[in-house]
């Protein structure tokens, strides 16, 4: 198979196209049209899985390519794989089965268009990570946003609509000053190829334009503070499985979108705005840690929470260091299984009790010791304990940021303690204390449906925990050419200042 | 075999953590108890091997984490000093294990309890046994974790949950120090690994470093990060407010966890370090200073303190001090020396508290006692002897260790000794004194238990339990067997500890005992001039000893109606004591509530008006305003933009391919 990657973004297609012709309204549909969606999405896992069994981890060359014609000569249909996007095409394959499966019963209406949006918007996640075209990649980034924008507006909560449209402006918002920086780049260098780009050295000037453009784009999906607002919001509507993809796989289309564009096509507007990002970050960390810590409402702890810890992921890829980078890296596939499991382990009691207030619960370790103790592992990898996978992310890229900057390094591990703060208080909240609420006293441990989910979750959190390594050794064989290049582009602009008159 | 010691723990946290409720209570507890006895066989072994054989050396487990330079090791060190944690970590965690099983007896959630405390013990061995700085770390978090569930493990208690939170917040401070000191080594030095690192540490002398603005000695700066950890784990003065709370848990894991272990992982780790810190003058002044305070301090405390095993608690504090003091001081030897014969009386002291509890019901307010040598006088003589060993009476184990502390402190050239020589001084007398104060209002006078005691219940909280049956209907009763072969066997390492192990520790085989584990300066002749000491500096530990007991015995033994009359006449001074110098309402005051108020405050004012008042809201408020006007047409509208952005991406892609490609 020389096609794979696009095989894998037709795979979920095809799935959504099956769904569409299941004859509506016989006993038994529904059942069926999830069947189809879950059989599905495990194909696109394991093709993923073959793809990563054909995908040499030791190069950092781009591989599985395979390009055809599209709009024209310059502008292509190119896909292919490094060590920063195959991580995160294996993480949106691998966690689409739990989202199908933790909607199996909690979504009862217009079941056969959500499930069509779930594997719509899987294949959109994979085309985003795939793309080696610009346009291309605009293309999947952009159009990922209908499906979510439908997952929380249909399917959302009281204020959906509300939150949904504070999604889709802050998104569209960002979108356009990274298509207007696309065009330019295109007029400029004469292709969307990325990996001629990648080489291409834009004059330094105009880097910082492209570059705030771009930013543009990804601050606002990864979200980076203050442009977060529309994160809490979208996850306190979107049912549980929309929590699910939005904090693992398309925040994280940011982080990614930063290491493949930002960095190796401007590198020195982003060596440039480091410290800029770096206050940021701070931001993040800092402040949302805050902010998390007097929540009332746990999915929105949670989705603070997130923003806090993508605040490391940006502090750790403009640290500019390899400890920085692959820490970043690490940081977003552990974070991506993590608050899949929080939002997941949420959904399990909101299924329940259907209220998503911290203050409706305690207790719940008496009626759901499992429950507790799952909860517990990744409270604790949220936390950071080393141990868990939240542990490696968070120590790389704080050490990262301490060979950049000593005084930013301080200001970040403060959060170290802010989030053993808020997620130990939430827990206790939540699990722990006397059982005295009545409608609680017969709520049910998590089922086997329900574990299926959460264990294979907590083995990985751990597993990554133990050994860094099986993701470490991926992403840093991209990283040294990356760090390479963008010292060579920075020095020579420092000679060249030199020799002007 | 340090593989079998190391990881017999983690099978048997694996075997009740997974199947507890599978293959119930018994079978876990024989599982987890039998698993730690076989690692502590071994350890004692191991020691021996270490200790007075041929040494010891690194085995390499896997990588563990790889990044550039950054190279860290899963790998277990085994040299002197860790042969002696070995030692005291697995012969505890063992005896607390069997004593649990009798301890706990009826408490529902056995399999949870044993397999949270081997996890504990797991976790302590991969810090002591640690070849760099960060599998260290990860103990010392893990330790932190492991204490956290079993403070909490009576999670019904909402002050065992507060307890249980504050343990870990607390510690996450001094964590922060720690990480941020490992951060400082590896950008000078670019290693993390022990040996690799004391390599460096001649090219680290007189290198100066930013830190917070200020330029610092290399050294110094980062041996005070890393003693920030320290400070927190070892609840040192300014970070001890969370071990007194943590006596909320079951009292076996007050002995293992808050006495024995975890609490001396800060004084292991100083002794780990201690090429770096010899390297450090100033370094070791801010320990010696932070020692002695926390030894004088925590006496103070534990003089009024009326709770039995909050008063253990404070001595564990203050005896935590005394250690630092002798590390501080160039004494590496006298401080894991008195680390050592601590556990084995202090894990006594508090499993003697917990039969003391145990016959009383769960009782733990000294005024409610009294009497009970005669009901319990097993437990009595084993609480006697660790109450002469604590306060260093001749020949017991605190009297080799304790004394050897105050002798170093005298003897040192550091800039701080004469402050610690007096206060550790003034700690002994009030050590002698609350540790019979105890003894005294436990076990002699007369009952103030039964029916005369019910009904005042001003101390409720620590009294209550979730297996309460009654006070006072049942007679003060000997605990079981396997309670009491526990504090048998550690009775007699509080005796003996002392003498036999004295000469490799701090005496004469000292080069041959340690080989190198622990570093001492060439200039350092502490141990030397220890012996050096005048006749006044080496009586005035037993003279304390001496006038603690005697004031203790006149306040409640001669004359009872004293103490009270003192605290009457010094109100202000009681109540500071007794309030544990305010500190928990001084960090309520600065920390906790301001930090609630700002998150509020940025949560409501930052993100909602300014941001979103700014930003979305002055838009999608009139959306929704229009979206809410037309209820039917809701899921319309969706769609409607959904198709907008469609149209506007295939705009965009006709206008690229006529417009924009040529």
């Amino acid at each position: 198979m020389h096609n794979l990657l696009s095989t894998l973004i037709l795979i979920p297609l095809i799935g959504a196209a099956f769904i569409l012709f299941v004859p509506k309204g016989r006993e038994g549909t529904l059942n069926n049209i999830r069947w189809i969606a879950l059989i599905t999405t495990l194909v696109t896992f394991a093709v993923s899985v073959l793809a990563w069994h054909r995908f040499d981890p030791t190069s950092p060359a781009f591989q599985l390519v395979e390009q055809g014609p599209w709009i024209s000569d310059a502008i292509r249909f190119k896909l292919g794989v490094d060590g920063y996007s195959m991580p995160f095409i294996l993480l949106s394959t691998f966690l689409m089965p739990f989202c199908i499966v933790a909607s199996w019963v909690s979504v009862e209406k217009r079941v056969a268009e959500y499930m069509i949006a779930f594997l719509v918007l899987e294949a959109l996640m994979i085309g985003v990570f795939a793309a080696l075209d610009l346009v291309l990649f605009y293309v999947f980034f952009e159009a990922g946003l209908i499906p979510m924008f439908l997952i929380i507006g249909v399917w959302g909560g009281k204020r959906r609509i509300y939150a949904s449209f504070k999604f889709f402006l802050y998104t569209l918002l960002g979108s356009v000053l990274m298509l207007v920086a696309i065009m330019t780049m295109y007029w400029t260098a004469g292709t969307t190829d990325i990996p001629t780009l990648m080489k291409f050295a834009f004059p330094a000037s105009m880097q910082k334009w492209l570059w705030f453009g771009f930013f543009a784009s990804f601050a606002v999906k990864m979200p980076m503070w203050p442009l977060h607002t529309w994160l809490p919001d979208a996850h306190v509507e979107a049912p549980t499985a929309g929590s699910v993809i939005l904090a693992a796989i398309l925040l994280k289309m940011g982080g990614y979108g930063f290491l493949r564009f930002s960095l190796p096509m401007f590198p020195i507007a982003s060596a440039e705005f480091a410290h800029f990002m770096f206050f940021l970050s701070l931001g993040a960390i800092i402040y949302t840690s805050l902010v998390a810590l007097v929540q009332e409402d746990v999915k929105k702890l949670i989705a603070y929470s997130s923003v806090a810890h993508m605040g490391y992921v940006t502090l750790g890829i403009f640290t500019l260091t390899e400890q920085g980078i692959e820490g970043a890296m690490f940081q977003m596939i552990s974070h991506g299984l993590i608050s899949a499991a929080l939002f997941l382990c949420v959904g399990v009691i909101y299924d329940r009790m259907h209220t998503r207030e911290i203050s409706a619960y305690g207790g719940l370790v008496h009626r759901m010791p499992l429950y507790a103790a799952v909860m517990l592992i990744f409270t604790m990898a949220n936390v950071g304990l080393p141990g868990t996978c939240g542990f490696i992310g968070e120590f790389l890229t704080l050490l990262g940021s301490r060979i950049a900057n000593s005084w930013v390094a301080l200001f970040a591990t403060t959060g170290v303690v802010l989030s053993a703060t808020y997620a130990l208080w939430m827990y206790a909240r939540v699990v722990l204390g006397k059982l005295v609420k009545p409608e609680l006293m017969n709520i049910k441990d998590i089922n086997l449906r329900e574990a299926t989910l959460l264990i294979p979750l907590a083995i990985l959190t751990i597993y990554f925990g133990f050994h860094a390594n099986a993701i470490l050794d991926v992403v840093s064989v991209p990283t040294e050419p990356l760090l390479a290049s963008i010292k060579a582009a920075v020095s020579s602009v420092k000679t060249a200042s030199l020799l002007a008159p | 075999m340090i593989q079998a010691i190391v990881f017999f723990p983690l099978l048997g946290f694996l075997i009740a953590g997974l199947f507890g409720r599978v293959i119930g209570a018994r079978a876990s507890e024989i599982a987890t108890t039998g698993l730690m006895v076989a690692a502590a066989v071994f350890s004692w072994v191991t020691f021996v091997n270490v200790g007075y054989g041929g040494g010891g050396k690194v085995h390499m487990i896997a990588s563990w984490i790889r990044s550039g330079s950054f190279e860290v090791d899963w790998a277990l060190r085994v040299d002197t000093l860790t042969a002696v944690m070995l030692v005291v970590v697995n012969s505890v965690s063992a005896l607390v294990h069997l004593y649990s099983i009798g301890y706990m007896h009826e408490d529902p959630s056995r399999p949870r309890f044993f397999a949270y405390l081997s996890l504990f013990t797991f976790a302590m061995l991969m810090l002591v046994t640690s070849d760099n700085l960060v599998q260290m770390f990860f103990g010392w978090e893990g330790v932190g974790l492991a204490s956290y569930l079993l403070i909490g493990f009576w999670y019904d208690r909402p002050t065992a949950v507060a307890a249980s939170m504050k343990a870990f917040i607390v510690n996450r401070v001094g964590d922060f120090g720690f990480a941020f000191g490992i951060f400082v080594i590896f950008v000078l030095t670019g290693t993390v690994e022990f040996d690799a690192l004391f390599g460096k540490i001649e090219m680290l002398q007189g290198v100066q470093v930013d830190f917070i603005g200020i330029d610092w000695d290399a050294l110094t700066i980062i041996c005070l990060l890393l003693f920030i950890g320290a400070m927190g784990k070892s609840a040192q003065f300014l970070l001890h407010t969370w071990l007194p709370d943590a006596m909320e848990g079951p009292t076996p894991v007050s002995a293992l966890i808050h006495a024995a272990t975890m609490v001396t992982a800060g004084v292991f780790m100083v002794a780990r370090l201690s090429p770096l810190f010899e390297a450090a003058p100033g370094a070791l002044t801010v320990v010696v200073v932070v020692g002695a305070t926390t030894a004088f301090f925590a006496a103070t405390v534990g003089l009024v303190q009326n709770d039995i095993k909050r008063v253990i608690a404070y001595s564990t504090c203050s005896q935590l001090g005394y250690m630092f003091v002798a590390l501080g001081s160039g004494a590496y030897g006298a401080g894991i020396f008195h680390l050592f014969t601590h556990a084995f009386f202090k894990a006594l002291l508090f499993l003697g508290a917990g039969s003391v509890i145990h016959a009383m019901h769960h009782e733990q307010d000294i005024r409610k006692m009294g009497g009970l040598a005669g009901k319990i006088p097993f437990t009595t003589t084993m609480m006697a002897i660790g109450t002469l060993a604590l306060t260093g009476f001749p020949m017991t184990a605190g009297y080799f260790s304790k004394d050897a502390i105050i002798e170093a402190a005298f003897a040192s050239h550091n800039a701080a000794q004469t402050y610690a020589f007096i206060l550790l001084v003034a700690a002994a007398f009030m050590t002698s004194f609350y540790s019979w104060r105890l003894f005294f209002l436990t076990f002699t006078g007369k009952p103030r238990w039964g029916h005369a005691a019910h009904g005042h219940d001003e101390h409720g909280h620590h009294a209550h339990d979730h297996n309460d049956h009654g006070h006072g209907s049942h007679e003060p009763h000997e605990a079981p067997f396997v309670m009491l072969l526990p504090l048998l066997l550690l009775s007699i390492g509080a005796l003996v500890a002392g003498f036999v192990f004295a000469p490799a520790f701090i005496g004469e085989s000292y080069d041959h005992f340690w080989k190198g584990a622990l570093f001492t300066g060439e200039h350092n002749h502490i141990l030397h001039d220890m012996h050096g000491v005048p006749g006044w500096v080496k009586y005035s530990p037993f003279v304390m000893m001496i006038l603690g007991f005697l004031l203790a015995f006149l306040f409640y033994v001669a004359k009872p109606h004293l103490p009270r009359e003192l605290a009457e006449s010094q109100p202000i001074l009681y109540r500071f004591l007794l309030n544990k110098w305010y500190f928990d309402e001084i960090y309520d005051f600065i920390f906790v509530n301001p930090a609630k108020a700002i998150g509020r405050f940025l949560w409501k004012q930052g993100d909602g008006r300014v941001i979103d008042g700014i930003g979305p809201d002055g838009v999608a408020a009139r959306v929704s305003n229009i979206a809410a006007g037309a209820v039917k047409l809701q899921s319309g509208y969706l769609y409607h933009y959904a198709f907008a952005m469609l149209i506007g991406l295939a705009v965009f892609v006709t206008w690229y391919m006529f417009g924009g490609a040529h």
